[in-house]
């Protein structure tokens, strides 16, 4: 139960001249929740897109659940049971909350070259849907088209969505920006119980929450990896002091 | 096959590209600046020729002609732009494909209207109608040096406003941060205008310089639009190096391939049929060029702003 | 229960009213010719059904439509050719001296169609946006091309057809029985691609129409659905060129030009895109359009362009959408009910 469920091995990429991962290497063991910290453009987001297979590589290599993962597809990955969720809010706009999360729960159960019965009356979609909006919160907007729905609102599906599909881990950029004190508060606790049963690595800029849900911290500067510990081990550590938290306002 | 033939191919070659290059070079601005898939691109060369062609005949000068059909495609352009095409501006592909269509048909019926459905010939002008001898031993047709002259200085113009001057700068910037030209205070509208009217002269000059060579008629624009297009997704949309570099280049095979595959397919038929044969692979070439360049770099050769 | 009608099914239930009964009334007022115009525009709303599929669902802008409805036609040209002549069918095993029997000729127009839709739509899908839509342009002009050079099917000229399929019991030179002919298939087909539209297959295509990089992040193999979409939208307008060469009795090179294609685009956006029905309103539209204004001049054309531009800058959900009241993602709503 304690062995890593995804390893990061020497990642590299560069854009140009910059490199935005530069000999990245860390581990997410089963069921922690290791939180991504560092100052803007230190790469976190590159960081999240190899693991997640949008971004390949120039070098380095991921292992995600015992396989190697380096350069296989991200649908593959997903099915695999890594999932992604994103910080700048990617849903279905024209689709309901409802059958955003169904989707997500389709993706799941084998291949979709079914041709004839009603996809919104499959029950073996639409339950387990409803299910997954009523741990986040969202049973009452089931069918509110998802551009109609309250930013706040939306990150919680995005949050629904991820969760409904049983995945072994989750990669979770930012899944509270531009969301207000109590709706943080709100998906932290949908957050907390999961610690135990799904690997997650989160990429947060909101101390408080890190400090909150957090096993271990990883520290990550100009696309490598300062330290790694508790995070009252990286609170106390003078150097990521000066690389990060000092320059927090 | 001589060498000769070769050389006199090449020419031919370069010149067809340098005409496809003035196509190329104003839509895929246009595109890579304002995003705009402009299928009406076609008729600002059919303006062009058709204006050329009619002040001409008008007034014995070609050279007032061709500035004449020049200043008309400009203007016509910029008008339509001002009038239609501005409100496509950031509406998906699809709208902008279906709006510039409905362009071209009318356009296409007004030109009709204008001036009637018969074609059009334009005789090449006297002091371009010689040849000379470029190639030791073959004379060379004078008109088709003149296009690949103009061409390679419109090119090299067409640099110099890029990289040297302030509207290259902004044109520049304007297809990497729009709203910062903005928030410098340049009325980025106007800009768009201007690069509008540019690609559409260029249009107008293509078809101004083809007038004596083609007949001219309604139509001739989505030929030689279908080709500009291949050519822009051969070179890279948004960048002006890839259009000229695409250009050449399908000027290239296409020249070689109507010239010397039907002579190759004499090697398997007899001359009659290796003859329709190889004309209509010749009108294919470029089009599987461009499916594998595609399938090879799936977004062109250059990258957009590439100069 | 009150009998709440939407305005859904009234619109719904006027057309099917019309298209049924559209024979009849033509023949009472003495203008059978209509008869055949309809059926042309039955002919083409079955080819821009199909391209809803992969336009209206799942946002692929294919260019080379045209191609697939051309392949049909030339499959059925091909076959009525030689079995005319008495002549055999170059390339393909044994002698086979052709058919003109609908049985054979009409699955076998889907069956290349298809088969032609799987290659172009596998090589395309690779690319996206506008080189996507450039390179279904260029397939439907290289086919275009191949077509004129063939002199032993007509090459430019286009090929007559000196028999119309054989469809027993059905006599296809009757108007009235082609009409409902193809009114039947036409109805069938618009239920088939229902359904398609409506099961999880479908689901997946709107996904990647709103979304694609998040649904291969969900674990969707989009590129194998679309292909999938490509090839049956191929087969739909395969159907609809066996029947346009049976309907004018030839086939020619120009079915295939990517301005038919246009075309076919125009009468689906016009129609309503993404609505399954819209299609045929368009196509109706578009050919009455043609019809009748050709009749008050030659210049038809400058009055449609700019109705066109218009079209597209304002009236978002086509002419169903303004029929029925919706835009096409709320009628969708109601109509997977």
């Amino acid at each position: 139960m304690t062995d890593p469920v995804l390893e990061v091995f020497e990642l590299t990429k560069s854009f140009g001249a910059v490199a935005a991962s530069d000999g990245l290497t860390f581990s997410v063991k089963r069921g922690e929740i290791h939180a991504l910290i560092g100052p803007n453009g230190a790469g976190k987001t590159t960081a999240i897109g190899q693991l997640s297979g949008e971004i390949q590589p120039d070098s380095g290599r991921v292992r995600f659940d015992g396989q190697d993962v380096t350069h296989m597809p991200t649908y593959r990955r997903a099915q695999l049971g890594l999932q992604r969720s994103y910080q700048i809010t990617s849903l279905f706009p024209e689709f309901t909350a409802e059958d955003n999360v169904a989707m997500a729960i389709q993706a799941q159960q084998g291949h979709s070259f079914q041709f004839w019965a009603r996809a919104k009356r499959d029950a073996s979609l639409r339950q387990p849907a409803r299910l997954a909006l009523g741990r986040v919160g969202l049973e009452d907007k089931a069918n509110i088209k998802v551009t109609e729905l309250a930013h706040g609102e939306q990150r919680q599906l995005e949050l629904a969505m991820v969760l409904a599909t049983g995945p072994t881990m989750l990669l979770l950029d930012e899944p509270m920006a531009g969301m207000g004190q109590s709706e943080s508060l709100a998906m932290m606790e949908i957050l907390r119980p999961l610690k135990g049963e799904v690997g997650i690595l989160l990429v947060e800029h909101d101390m408080d929450v890190v400090f909150a849900l957090a096993d271990v911290v990883s520290v990550l500067v100009k696309g490598t990896v300062l330290m790694t510990g508790t995070p009252e081990q990286v609170r106390a550590n003078a150097e990521v002091r000066k690389a990060y938290l000092g320059d927090e306002d | 096959m001589t060498l000769v033939l070769f050389l006199e191919q090449t020419l031919n070659g370069l010149q067809q590209g340098v005409m496809l290059f003035l196509m190329a070079a104003g839509l895929t601005l246009v595109f890579g600046i304002m995003h705009l898939i402009n299928l009406a691109h076609g008729s600002l060369y059919m303006v062009g020729a058709y204006v050329t062609a009619s002040v001409t005949m008008a007034s014995g000068n070609f050279a007032v002609g061709v500035v004449a059909g020049m200043a008309a495609a400009g203007v016509v352009g910029m008008a339509v732009e001002l009038l239609a095409l501005r409100r496509l501006y950031g509406r998906d592909h699809l709208d902008q494909v279906l709006a510039t269509f409905g362009v071209i048909l009318t356009f296409n019926e007004l030109t009709k209207i204008i001036w009637g459905a018969q074609a059009m010939f334009l005789s090449t002008p006297e002091w371009l109608s010689g040849t000379v001898e470029i190639i030791p031993g073959a004379p060379y047709p004078a008109y088709r040096l003149f296009i690949i002259a103009i061409g390679l200085t419109v090119g090299l113009g067409l640099r110099h406003l890029i990289v040297n001057t302030r509207l290259g700068m902004l044109i520049r910037a304007g297809a990497t941060t729009r709203e910062m030209v903005g928030a410098l205070g340049v009325d980025i509208d106007r800009l768009f205008t201007v690069v509008f009217g540019i690609g559409a002269m260029l249009a107008g000059l293509a078809g101004a310089m083809a007038g004596p060579m083609l007949a001219i008629e309604v139509g001739m624009g989505e030929k030689i639009l279908i080709l500009t297009f291949v050519v822009i997704i051969i070179g890279g949309i948004g960048s002006v190096r890839g259009a000229l570099v695409g250009a050449l280049l399908v000027g290239l095979v296409d020249t070689f391939g109507r010239a010397f595959l039907p002579l190759i397919m004499r090697a398997f038929f007899d001359p009659a049929t290796a003859d329709s044969v190889g004309a209509s692979m010749s009108s294919m070439t470029i089009y599987v060029l461009m499916a594998l360049v595609l399938i090879w770099r799936p977004r062109g050769l250059f990258q957009a702003y590439g100069g | 229960m009150a009998l709440q009608f939407s305005r859904r099914t009234v619109v719904h239930a006027i057309g099917l009213a019309v298209m049924v009964t559209l024979p009849v009334v033509a023949d009472a007022a003495g203008n059978p010719f209509l008869t055949t115009v309809a059926s042309r525009v039955l002919i083409y709303a079955i080819a821009a059904v199909s391209l809803d599929i992969i336009l209206g669902f799942g946002a692929m802008v294919s260019f080379g439509h045209g191609a697939f409805f051309g392949i049909g036609a030339y499959v059925v040209g091909i076959l009525t050719h030689h079995a005319f002549n008495g002549s055999v069918v170059p390339f393909l095993p044994g002698e086979w001296m052709g058919t003109t029997s609908a049985i054979l000729q009409w699955p076998l127009a889907i069956l290349v169609s298809g088969f032609f839709a799987l290659i172009i739509g596998a090589l395309s899908l690779r690319t996206q946006g506008v080189y996507f839509i450039m390179i279904t342009l260029a397939f439907a002009q290289m086919l275009y091309y191949l077509m004129i050079s063939l002199p032993t099917y007509g090459g430019e000229d286009g090929l007559n057809l000196w028999e119309r399929s054989h469809l027993a019991p059905f006599d296809l030179y009757d108007e009235q029985q082609f009409y409902y002919l193809t009114l039947a298939l036409l109805l069938a087909f618009v239920a088939l691609t229902r359904r398609i539209v409506n099961s999880r297959f479908g689901m997946v295509l709107k996904g990647c129409k709103q979304n694609e990089p998040r649904m291969k992040a969900l674990g969707f193999a989009t590129y194998r659905y679309k292909l999938t979409a490509f090839v049956i939208a191929g087969m739909g307008a395969g159907l609809a060129g066996a029947l346009a060469a049976n309907h004018t009795e030839f086939v020619g090179p120009g079915m295939m030009h990517w301005t038919r294609s246009g075309e076919i685009m125009v009468m689906v956006i016009l129609g309503g895109m993404g609505t399954v029905v819209g299609p045929i309103l368009g196509a109706a539209t578009l050919l009455m359009m043609e019809e009748v204004l050709s009749q008050y001049t030659e210049h038809w054309m400058v009055i449609l362009g700019p109705f066109l531009v218009v079209v597209v800058l304002f009236l978002r959900g086509g002419i169903y959408g303004w029929l029925v009241g919706q835009t096409p993602e709320q009628d969708r709503e109601q109509g997977d009910d």
